[in-house]
């Protein structure tokens, strides 16, 4: 008995074995307290699909070896660019939706070889450095969302200058993707779009990662003296690695702002990163290794939890900002604890 | 009467983890005496001196077994402090110095001089004293009087030539009063000849003064011309103690080499002299730290087994290197005729050189891999193979990955769970098949290895090496090897490259004199043979 236990616990490892059990106490929890089961599990559900894509784009980026890319805003405002240009042009529906991804990618491109040439520079303190990229970038953007010549009316200020800080899809692309084919079971709502499209992402990128370039990117990151001396360009695997991520980073934000239902600009996409970083760690990825099902496993735990950590906390400390705190203390805890297991573990 | 020794190490056994690395050594150095220890890479020189200075590694590993005396009196060291505190001192081989530091704060680091001042005196507190910064620089300025060199003790050492600041380091040593034996260790290796010279009489006047002194060097000649005493080393044992005026260097080369070579030599090919060269080297020089390679000139035959020898640091492991473009390299490299791109491995690989690298945890593995991803995975990124295309787009292929990683596990006998066993969880000598393996998949005409039995046990040592004296044969395969071991490129290589100082010291047959060997591994034959030629 005590054995399995211990080759259970190996396996899944005992932070995931803790938050799981953690997870399931809560939900519990929230039956005992009276809140409707059919909506926790909907709630659940929808920010799974909701946040999955940008947490899927910390993949690339730690198998190309530049660590968890706590510089996903960057991807994001080329997300949010691409929404607000293809706004811009009126379109609405699941076409605005379509182009807005189609704008983004080229920019999430350029902004992707840029950086990761950056990154290339200063091989050693990518994290540091991510972060503080995202952090300018963010603020930088801040001046451009005011300055910038949008005109639709829906976007901008009715007095004033420059776009609002949160933009209602509902007349654009507003869950156009959760509402794809969705249905009702037991009065739990499945937004099988939402769904798919983030499995159809996941599929892409695991097949990606059986190419060759995919190879040689993974082991770049593993061992980059032995892809050195495999003859593989390092550098260049490292780039596609990182524009590859600032990609889903776009990809993803456009997906989480269409379930969500707002775009939210200004200082919005500023805590991002560190949210999805947290998620994949939490799903058992390292800051040298992450998979897919490292992906999924941490977003449904992560948001999962945050999705009954909420209401329950509300519900034992009314009227308090509990919540709010308590998703900060998670988030920032296994971010810390996951780099901690970085040094020294081989 | 008893000889009173400053030093006596009696009988002393080591072993690490049932690997026996020192059999029965004795060492007795008088006061006044210069005494040269000498050995190959491995023989067990700095174990010894490890053992004197009571280092942790040593009693980490369950101690040794023998007596060590100072004076007559035998004393146990259990850690450096003891050994400091005895009076045995040691000057290193990288510089222990603090750049920002005079010479007079660097000699006294540690041991400074302190006064009393009103602040002290007020507190009562020893913690609170000035440094007594005349004292120091006296005490400074002794030490290198009797060095007999002329520099100033006030000066940075930042800056200062590499010779000088060897100086402060004995400086260091010297002025530590009670010291008794003092270890140089190879201190010439890194000064010009002049400096160098200096150094050995400053030796010489240390000696007089009734230090004994422990010289570590390869240098032959500096040897003979500073020590009074000889004793060699070789894998572990005591090979001889010479007095020096009873000995010459092709003696002491020969002592150092030496040892009864297993011919287990694979059927000897018929003498073919005039082969064609298939890797021309000239004026190659690779920056690579610790084995810089300074101008090699070198003919590689088609089909031959080159060993490629020589001590530690001397340059031997930066040529294969260099060749596949992991380091910095210049010069002419022709492969079949045709002039090699240098410092871009793709390039090289894709000509038909392999490499098995010398850092197999390091360079040569993906160690979280699986088996058959580490087989493939050169292969897939230089000649495609393994992939399934479609169009742009690429997918490997699962089946043929398999199918080949098995047939190399059997081929090579590679001991494992199954091809998907990460590479982690093998051992040493399957871990080296491994990268033979990926290397052999890329189907070369020229396999390079570097040091491929470190580290692994002796049965696996002797597959390894008849592996590639198989490849050899059955495929006519060109393999270079480059190796510490010179028993182990006698016994499979059909000419030896002996690198000494980042150059070709000379080729010889594996059948060559010991002392040939030992000579030119000492960078000494072109001197000595080169004289006789005369």
């Amino acid at each position: 008995m005590t054995e399995s236990i211990k080759t259970i616990t190996k396996k899944v490892g005992l932070p995931r074995l803790i938050i799981s059990s953690f997870f399931v106490f809560l939900i519990i929890a929230s039956i005992g307290l009276g809140l409707p089961l059919d909506r926790t599990l909907t709630n659940i559900i929808r920010r799974f699909g909701m946040f999955g894509v940008l947490v899927l784009a910390m993949v690339p980026a730690i198998q190309c070896g530049i660590g968890p890319n706590f510089a996903l805003p960057l991807g994001i405002i080329c997300g949010i660019l691409g929404e607000i240009i293809s706004i811009e042009f009126g379109f609405v529906g699941f076409t605005a939706f379509i182009v807005a991804i189609l704008i983004s990618i080229p920019f999430a491109t350029i902004i992707g070889v840029g950086y990761g040439n950056l990154l290339n520079k200063i091989k050693g303190s990518e994290m540091l450095v991510a972060a503080y990229a995202a952090l300018s970038v963010v603020y930088f953007m801040c001046i451009m969302w005011v300055t910038l010549p949008f005109k639709h009316p829906q976007m901008i200020w009715p007095i004033g200058k420059g776009l609002r800080v949160t933009i209602a899809l509902e007349a654009f692309f507003g869950y156009v993707l959760n509402d794809f084919a969705d249905f009702s079971i037991a009065g739990v709502h499945i937004p099988t779009g939402l769904l798919m499209f983030f499995l159809l992402c996941c599929f892409v990128v695991w097949l990606y990662t059986r190419s060759k370039t995919g190879m040689a990117m993974k082991a770049a990151g593993d061992n980059p003296k032995f892809a050195l001396a495999s003859g593989i360009n390092v550098d260049r695997s490292r780039i596609i690695g990182t524009t590859l991520s600032t990609i889903l980073g776009a990809v993803g934000i456009i997906v989480y702002h269409q379930s969500y239902g707002y775009i939210q600009l200004y200082d919005a996409p500023q805590y991002m990163g560190f949210a999805t970083v947290a998620a994949v760690l939490i799903g058992g990825a390292t800051a040298r290794k992450a998979k897919i099902s490292h992906v999924l496993l941490g977003v449904l735990l992560f948001q999962g939890l945050l999705a009954v950590a909420l209401p329950v906390a509300n519900e034992v400390v009314k009227g308090s900002n509990l919540a709010e705190v308590l998703r900060m203390v998670i988030q920032n805890g296994i971010i810390l604890y996951a780099l901690t297991q970085v040094v020294g573990g081989e | 009467m008893l000889q009173k020794y400053a030093l006596e190490m009696k009988n002393i056994d080591k072993e690490y983890f049932g690997n026996k690395v020192l059999k029965g050594v004795d060492l007795k150095v008088k006061p006044g005496e210069i005494h040269a220890l000498l050995g190959e890479n491995g023989a067990g020189k700095s174990t010894l001196m490890n053992i004197l200075f009571g280092m942790p590694v040593i009693h980490s590993t369950g101690g040794f077994s023998g007596e060590v005396s100072m004076d007559g009196k035998k004393i146990e060291i259990k850690s450096p402090d003891e050994a400091m505190e005895k009076g045995i001192g040691m000057v290193h081989q990288e510089f222990m110095l603090v750049p920002g530091f005079t010479i007079a704060e660097n000699i006294k680091l540690n041991r400074e001089v302190l006064k009393y001042n009103p602040i002290s005196n007020a507190f009562k507190k020893d913690s609170l004293r000035f440094l007594d910064y005349k004292k120091m620089n006296k005490d400074a300025r002794k030490a290198l009087d009797t060095l007999g060199i002329d520099i100033d003790e006030w000066v940075k050492v930042a800056g200062l030539p590499v010779g000088y600041m060897q100086f402060v380091e004995i400086a260091r040593e010297i002025d530590k009063s009670n010291v008794k034996v003092l270890v140089f260790d190879e201190p010439t290796a890194v000064l010009t000849e002049s400096e160098a010279k200096t150094l050995i009489k400053a030796m010489k006047k240390l000696a007089q003064s009734g230090i004994a002194i422990l010289f570590i060097t390869h240098r032959l000649d500096e040897v003979m011309d500073a020590a009074d005493n000889i004793t060699i080393l070789r894998d572990g044992e005591l090979v001889a103690t010479r007095k020096k005026e009873e000995t010459n260097v092709l003696e002491i080369a020969e002592l150092m080499v030496g040892r009864k070579v297993e011919v287990t030599n694979k059927a000897k090919k018929e003498e073919q002299e005039s082969q064609e060269t298939i890797i021309s080297i000239k004026n190659l020089n690779v920056d690579m730290p610790g084995e810089e390679v300074k101008g090699i000139n070198l003919d590689i035959k088609k089909g031959e087994i080159l060993g490629i020898g020589g001590l530690a640091g001397q340059g031997k492991i930066g040529i294969a290197n260099g060749l596949m473009g992991l380091y910095k390299t210049t010069g002419d490299i022709e492969f079949k005729g045709e002039k090699l791109k240098l410092n871009d491995t793709r390039s090289v690989l894709n000509k038909g050189l392999a490499f098995v690298s010398e850092d197999r945890k390091g360079v040569g593995l993906l160690l979280d891999s699986s088996i058959q991803q580490n087989i493939v995975i050169t292969a897939m990124q230089i000649k495609e193979s393994f992939l399934k295309k479609y169009g742009i787009f690429s997918q490997l292929d699962k089946k043929g990955i398999v199918n080949h990683a098995v047939s190399m596990i059997k081929k090579l006998d590679i001991r494992c769970t199954g091809p998907l066993q990460a590479t982690r969880r093998l051992s040493g000598g399957n871990q080296q098949k491994v990268c033979i393996a990926r290397a052999l998949t890329l189907e070369p005409e020229v396999l390079l290895v570097s040091e491929p039995t470190r580290g692994i046990d002796i049965g696996a040592k002797k597959l390894v090496l008849d592996l590639l004296v198989q490849l050899n044969d059955e495929l006519g395969m060109t393999v270079v090897i480059t190796s510490s071991e010179l028993a182990e490129l006698r016994s499979i290589s059909d000419r030896i490259a002996i690198i000494a100082e980042g150059k070709v010291e000379g080729i010889l047959k594996p059948d060559a004199s010991d002392a040939d060997f030992g000579l030119m591994m000492a960078g000494e034959y072109n001197k000595l043979r080169g004289k006789e030629a005369i």
